[in-house]
C-alpha cells in the first residue's frame, strides 16, 4: 500500500472508529455512574438502551415526531425506566450481598430483552428516514452526516453530563454519594434519591445512544443491546470504572481499536480484540486509564 | 451445609430420573388415531423469524389443502410447532420435545443450517426423519461421506448456489475481481464463500479481500472500508437478510458503487426496508423460485398462497410448500404413517411436481432442481434468469 493512500485509510478508519467509539462511551457512562455510586455492574444498562431506542422508533413512526423531540421522548422514558428497575430490584438489595444484587441484574436483563421481544415481536425493525444522510465528501475522506450528529449530539451530551456533576447540587451530591455512602447519609444527603436520579442520567444517555444507532444504522431488535452493553462495559473498565472522564475516553479507544483492527488486522480478530483488552487491563491496570487505587476499605 | 446442598440435589436427580422413567413406561401421550402428527422445529422468533414464518406458512398451506381433499390415508395431518429461537441449542431442544413429548412421526424444519445440524443426530438417534426445507449447507445430509439416513431436504445446497453466483459474475457480470465478506457465525455463509472462492477462481476471476463479521454485527464500516481499498468489481455477501440489508446501505455510504450479490438469505423484503431502495440497485442474488415466473405450477400456488395470507409468498414459502408436498407424497406411497417406512418412501421421492419444479432426490437426500438470479431495481425484485443444473 503507497503511504497517501494508507493515509487515507488510516483517516478513513478513525472517522469510523469515532463515531462508533462515542455511542459507546454514551452507553459506558451510565455503567460508570451507577458503579460509582452504589458499586454495581448494572447488566441491564444495554437492555435500557434498546427501550430507549424502540421509544425513539413508536415515537418517530407512530407518533410521526421529529428528531430532536422523539431523542427527548426516549431520554425521559428511559431515564423513568432506569428509575424503575432501581426501585423495584435494586434498592430492596440494598443490604443484600453484592452477589445477589449482581444475579437480580441479570434477572432484569433477560426480563427486558424477552418481555420486549413479547411485546414488539422479534422482528427487527426500521426507523424511517427522519434525518438526511448526505456523504460529506473531504478530499477522498468519506464522512456521513449522520455521523457528524452522532459525535455532536454524543459530545453535548457529554459537556452537560459533566457540568451537571460538577457544577450542580445533585452532581455534588452524587459525588457525595459515589467517594463515601454513610457519611453522605449522615450530612443530610437523600441517598436513595440521589440514586435513583443517577439511574435515570445514565438511562437516559444510553436511551439516547439507542436512537443515534437507531437512526444511523436503520435496524433496531429486541437482543441488540447484548453486544453494545459489553463493549461498553470494557470500554468503562478500560477507561476506569466509576471514573466519568475514564468512561467516555475507553468508549472511543474501543471504538478506534475495533474500526483499526477489523481495518488493518482483520476483521475476524476485532471481538477478540475488544474483550483482549479487558484482559490486558485488569491485568496491568486493573483500576483502568483513568482510575485512581483505592484500598478496599475494610 | 455442603452435605444438604448434595442431599438435595441428589433428591432431585433421582426424582426427576424417577419421573422420565414412569413417561418411558406408561408409553406416553395416546395418539389420536384420526390425526398423523407432524412436528415444526423452526425459527418462530430470533434473528431469523421472518424466514421460519413464511416456511410455516407454506406447509400449513399444503396441509391445509390437503385436507380439504380428506387427508393422508384418511387421516387428517396436523403440525405441532416447537420454536428454537433462532439457535442451534435451543433447535435441539424443540425437537427432543417434539420427538419424545408430542410424539410426532416426522420433523420438519428448522430453516438455517446450523440449526438443522444440531437438531438431526437427535433425529438420527430416535429414528424420526427430519425433512428441512430450507437449509442449504452440504453436510445436513451427508457426513464424512455417509448420508444421514434419517435426514432429508427439499432445496438445492450451498455448493450450487455458489457455483451459479460465481459463473453469474464471471459470465453475466464479465468482473475479473471479486470481495467476499462472510459470516463468521454461520455454516451457510462459510460454506458459501468458499465454493464462491473456488469457483469464481476457476473461471479466471481474482478474489482481492476476504473479511469477515458475526451475525448480529450493526457497524460494517471498517471492514467495507478496507474492502473499498482493494476495488475489487464485485462483492459477494452470502449472508441473512438483516445484516445483508446493513452492510449494503453502508457499503453504498462509503462510496462504494460496484455490483454486490448474494444467496437466498437475502430474499425479505427487510432487506429493501433496512438498506433503501436506492441502494440495493445493481444487486443480484440466487434464489429458489421467483413469484415472476410464469410456469402455472407457481402461479397457481401464488394465488392460494394470496388468498391465505394476502401477501405474495416468498422462496421460503414455497420451499415449505414443496417440503410439505414431499412429505404427504411419500406418507401416501409408503402407506403407512411408520417413521422408518416414512423415511425410506422420502428417500425414494422421484419426480414429484412441487411448486418450484419437478424434484427428484438423489442418492445423497438432496434434490436436484433449478435456480434463478433475481435483480433488485428500485425495491423490487425481478426475474433475471434461470439457470439449469
Amino acid at each position: 500500500m503507497e503511504t497517501s493512500s494508507f493515509l487515507l485509510q488510516f483517516a478513513q478508519q478513525l472517522i469510523n472508529g469515532i463515531s462508533l467509539g462515542s455511542i459507546y462511551a454514551l452507553i459506558a457512562l451510565g455503567y460508570t455512574m451507577v458503579y460509582g455510586t452504589i458499586k454495581l455492574i448494572n447488566f441491564a444498562h444495554g437492555d435500557v438502551y434498546m427501550v430507549g431506542a424502540y421509544i425513539g422508533f413508536f415515537a418517530t413512526t407512530f407518533l410521526g415526531m421529529s428528531f430532536l423531540p422523539a431523542l427527548l421522548l426516549a431520554m425521559v422514558g428511559a431515564g423513568i425506566l432506569g428509575m424503575v428497575i432501581e426501585r423495584a430490584a435494586y434498592r430492596p438489595l440494598r443490604n443484600a450481598p453484592k452477589i445477589a444484587v449482581l444475579i437480580t441484574a441479570i434477572g432484569v436483563s433477560l426480563f427486558l430483552e424477552y418481555g420486549s421481544m413479547l411485546l414488539v415481536t422479534p422482528q427487527p425493525r426500521t426507523f424511517p428516514a427522519i434525518l438526511s444522510s448526505t456523504p460529506i465528501h473531504f478530499g477522498g475522506l468519506i464522512i456521513n452526516s449522520q455521523q457528524v450528529l452522532i459525535l455532536g449530539v454524543s459530545v453535548f451530551l457529554m459537556v452537560v453530563l459533566t457540568y451537571v456533576v460538577n457544577y450542580t447540587k445533585l452532581g455534588k451530591a452524587m459525588r457525595a454519594v459515589s467517594f463515601d455512602t454513610d457519611t453522605a447519609r449522615l450530612m443530610g444527603i437523600d441517598v436513595d434519591k440521589v440514586i435513583s436520579y443517577t439511574f435515570a442520567v445514565g438511562s437516559a444517555l444510553a436511551a439516547a445512544a439507542g436512537v443515534l444507532v437507531g437512526v444511523y444504522y436503520n435496524s433496531i431488535d429486541p437482543l441488540m443491546g447484548i453486544m453494545p452493553g459489553l463493549k461498553a462495559f470494557v470500554a468503562a473498565v478500560l477507561g476506569g470504572i466509576g471514573v466519568i472522564p475514564g468512561a467516555m475516553l475507553g468508549g472511543v479507544i474501543m471504538g478506534v481499536i475495533e474500526a483499526l483492527v477489523s481495518g488493518f488486522i482483520s476483521s475476524t480478530f476485532r471481538d477478540a480484540a475488544a474483550f483482549g483488552i479487558l484482559i490486558v487491563i485488569l491485568l496491568f491496570r486493573p483500576a483502568g486509564l483513568l482510575g485512581k487505587n483505592i484500598r478496599e476499605k475494610v | 451445609m455442603s452435605k444438604k446442598w448434595l442431599l438435595l440435589i441428589s433428591t432431585i436427580v433421582a426424582v426427576s430420573l424417577f419421573a422420565v422413567l414412569a413417561a418411558g413406561c406408561g408409553g406416553g401421550a395416546k395418539t389420536d388415531s384420526t390425526e398423523i402428527k407432524i412436528g415444526g422445529d423452526f425459527e418462530i422468533t430470533g434473528g431469523v423469524a421472518n424466514f421460519g414464518k413464511s416456511t410455516v406458512n407454506g406447509i400449513q398451506l399444503a396441509f391445509k389443502e390437503v385436507n380439504a381433499k380428506g387427508g393422508v390415508l384418511g387421516k387428517k395431518i396436523v403440525l405441532v410447532i416447537a420454536d428454537n429461537k433462532s439457535e442451534p441449542s435451543e433447535s435441539a431442544n424443540a425437537i427432543t420435545k417434539l420427538i419424545t413429548q408430542d410424539k410426532v412421526v416426522t420433523v420438519l424444519g428448522p430453516v438455517a443450517s446450523s440449526n438443522v445440524l444440531a437438531a438431526s443426530q437427535i433425529a438420527i438417534d430416535n429414528k424420526i426423519p427430519l425433512l428441512t426445507a430450507t437449509a442449504t449447507a452440504e453436510k445436513v445430509t451427508v457426513d464424512n461421506g455417509k448420508v444421514k439416513d434419517y435426514i432429508f431436504r427439499a432445496c438445492f445446497i450451498d455448493p450450487f448456489q455458489g457455483e451459479v453466483m460465481a459463473n453469474f459474475a464471471a459470465k453475466s457480470l464479465k468482473v475479473k475481481t471479486a470481495a467476499v465478506y462472510v459470516d463468521n457465525a454461520s455454516d451457510y455463509s462459510k460454506g458459501l464463500a468458499q465454493v464462491f472462492e473456488e469457483k469464481f477462481a476457476k473461471n479466471g476471476g481474482k478474489i482481492v479481500a476476504s473479511e469477515a463479521f458475526l451475525a448480529k454485527d450493526t457497524d460494517f464500516k471498517s471492514a467495507l472500508t478496507k474492502i473499498k481499498a482493494a476495488n475489487p468489481d464485485v462483492i459477494f455477501i452470502p449472508a441473512y437478510y438483516q445484516e445483508v440489508g446493513l452492510i449494503v446501505k453502508q457499503a453504498r455510504e462509503l462510496g462504494i458503487t460496484c455490483p454486490m450479490i448474494g444467496t437466498d438469505g437475502w430474499d425479505s423484503p427487510k432487506v429493501v426496508e433496512i438498506a433503501g431502495a436506492a441502494a440495493l440497485n445493481n444487486t443480484y442474488f440466487s434464489n429458489h423460485y421467483s413469484p415472476e415466473d410464469k410456469d402455472p405450477n407457481v402461479s397457481n400456488f401464488v394465488e392460494a398462497y394470496k388468498k391465505e395470507y394476502g401477501q405474495v409468498p416468498d422462496a421460503l414459502a414455497a420451499l415449505g410448500y414443496d417440503a410439505a408436498l414431499m412429505l404427504i407424497d411419500a406418507i401416501k406411497r409408503a402407506n403407512s404413517a411408520e417413521p422408518a417406512k416414512i423415511k425410506d418412501a422420502l428417500a425414494q421421492t422421484k419426480n414429484l411436481q412441487v411448486s418450484t419444479g419437478i424434484l427428484t432426490l438423489d442418492a445423497s437426500h438432496n434434490p436436484i432442481k433449478s435456480a434463478v438470479v433475481i435483480e433488485m431495481k428500485d425495491g423490487k425484485q425481478t426475474f433475471k434468469e434461470k439457470i439449469n443444473p
